[in-house]
């Protein structure tokens, strides 16, 4: 390799370090409005009160939208320290699509396809530990009907590793009717993010029943 | 008095006519205050004071920031003023297609609405079509959303979607753009004064409305329609004609009307405005919900707003186009 293209990405890339925190906080401030103005991004906390406590919020999955949905929701305070888990396959695509989860939303990337080598939990592990809260959409995938699917042991896994991490449910309403699957423009339609009671692994309490449990707790929100 | 007021420059009587409304309303919300100082050694009793006064303070918010609303709209341009009033539609249309069980089919025409026919029906206010302005709705998008519908190529429920749709947009597009809408007539002797038309209606219907609140609230009768409306009764509805009507008279000065008109006019638009209101509670019962926000049901919005201004969308256009026939405009 010769020196001078080294030198350019060099350049290149100080530049764009310099610059991506203030397009961030740009393209953060435009997202909230537009999402402010189409879809009112309301929360409701039913269960528990926004506070700075480590959680993992779990939530039902219907869009893509669902990430940025909860992420408005939040309160400011709580946006910084609260890292939404997403899928690599699909959010790392584009470049703008990687740029947009790293650098305004700050995601925790995890990968769908089974690898022996790693575990893929690993992540969400290390982040816990640092001690910021987790957005988790324990489906593992959009579901298509009202009633979310099976939870994925993830859920379970990191509740009995973390088990001083308050667990909240959270039901996200109406989200998959701003943009269907296969739409580009979205539509205002107001959606709102309900969050339940804290939860906990009961001692004893298995895998299947806690995951059970769970996806009840965040069912349960949707009629309140 | 009168006719000091008369010897004003339109202007200063719009002013005038602003401090005076900001006046009352700061009387009302002071008064309002001290009696939520009161205390009642009944708990009951102090659990309904509150209540009264929780409701009641709603109520005066809404005219609060209805008023600043149009004092906004006053002093500002016709450009923002349009702007004003288009999001306004929005939102109201945003809050009424929440409630109704669009499905995915409906997507095209939700944003055909939405971002194509709410911008071209404000652009024909501001851009003065009359004629294009008044059909383009009821006529044109009336057949055309139908077709993105039907070409999305899913019949389940057709009619009912495609006619919540069609009724949102008439109520929240169609009626509230009728608002600006008044700025545009052309009165002769009566210099371009037109915000104070505007701000005429809104007081007018705003308290007719008021008024049937209270007197259903503090008067109760067996109300007509039961199962629609608790607080809908003759007599609630009768005063709040009387009180709207006589504003209206009383603010005639101010108006290219002479008193009788005045009266004849806001009775026209008192009418239109509280039974538009009860079809919307109509509307609202049918979908389960006491308020336009859905006070706890899972879909809510920082809304409410429908609930304040479906008065005004059913009353602008009646008494738009009354006076334009009655005045030959």
């Amino acid at each position: 390799m010769s020196p001078a293209p080294r030198a350019e990405t060099h350049w290149r890339s100080r530049a764009v370090a310099r610059v991506s925190p203030l397009a961030a906080t740009v393209v953060s401030l435009f997202l909230l409005g537009l999402i402010r103005v189409l879809t009112g991004a309301q929360a409701r906390w039913w269960g528990c009160p926004p506070k700075a406590e480590q959680r993992i919020y779990f939530a039902n999955h219907q869009s893509h939208a669902d990430l940025v949905m909860i992420w408005a929701a939040l309160p400011k305070e709580l946006r910084r320290s609260t890292r939404a888990v997403a899928a690599r396959e699909y959010w790392t695509k584009s470049s703008l699509k990687r740029w947009i989860t790293t650098a305004v939303f700050n995601v925790i990337y995890v990968s769908r396809e089974r690898n022996a080598s790693e575990d893929p939990l690993e992540p969400l592990i290390e982040a816990l530990a640092d001690g910021d809260s987790l957005i988790l959409f324990p489906e593992g995938t959009r579901g298509h009907f009202d009633e979310p699917q099976a939870f994925k042991a993830g859920l379970y896994n990191l509740a009995l590793k973390f088990p001083q991490v308050e667990l909240i449910p959270a039901w996200i309403a109406n989200v998959q009717r701003v943009m269907p699957k296969g739409e580009v423009v979205p539509v205002p339609v107001l959606c709102s993010v309900t969050f339940g009671a804290p939860m906990q692994v009961l001692p004893g309490e298995d895998c299947h029943a806690f995951l059970q449990r769970a996806r009840s707790a965040v069912i349960g929100l949707r009629d309140i | 008095m009168y006719d000091t007021l008369k010897n004003l420059s339109p202007a200063q009587q719009v002013g005038a006519m602003f401090v005076l409304v900001f006046g009352l309303l700061l009387l009302a919300s002071l008064s309002l205050f001290l009696l939520s100082m009161r205390e009642h050694e009944d708990g009951q009793k102090q659990q309904i004071h509150q209540e009264r006064i929780g409701n009641l303070s709603d109520l005066l918010r809404t005219s609060w920031a209805l008023i600043f609303v149009f004092w906004v709209a006053w002093l500002t341009s016709d450009i923002t003023r349009l702007v004003l009033f288009a999001l306004g539609s929005f939102f109201a249309l945003r809050e009424f297609l929440t409630l109704s069980p669009t499905r995915q089919g409906d997507h095209r025409s939700l944003v055909l609405a939405f971002f194509v026919v709410l911008p071209f029906q404000y652009y024909l206010v501001g851009t003065e079509h009359f004629d294009l302005f008044t059909v383009f709705i009821p006529v044109y998008v009336f057949l055309a959303l139908p077709v993105a519908s039907a070409l999305a190529n899913d019949p389940v429920r057709f009619l009912e979607r495609n006619a919540k749709l069609q009724w949102g947009i008439m109520v929240c597009i169609y009626g509230m753009s009728h608002v600006p809408a008044l700025m545009l007539l052309d009165f002769p002797r009566y210099d371009k004064q037109n915000a104070f038309l505007v701000l005429f209606l809104v007081l007018v219907v705003q308290t007719c409305m008021v008024t049937q609140h209270l007197v259903a609230r503090y008067r109760p009768r067996p109300p007509m329609a039961p199962n629609i409306s608790q607080s809908f009764t003759w007599q609630s509805w009768g005063w709040g004609m009387a009180a709207g009507s006589l504003l209206g008279a009383l603010l005639a000065g101010i108006t290219p009307f002479m008193p009788g008109q005045a009266f004849g006019l806001s009775l026209i638009a008192c009418v239109a405005g509280s039974l538009g209101h009860l079809v919307m509670k109509a509307l609202k019962r049918d979908r389960g919900i006491p308020i336009w926000r859905g006070q706890g049901k899972s879909v809510t919005g920082a809304g409410g707003m429908l609930d304040r201004i479906d008065s005004l969308c059913f009353a602008a256009p009646v008494f738009f186009h009354s006076v334009r026939w009655y005045f030959g405009l």
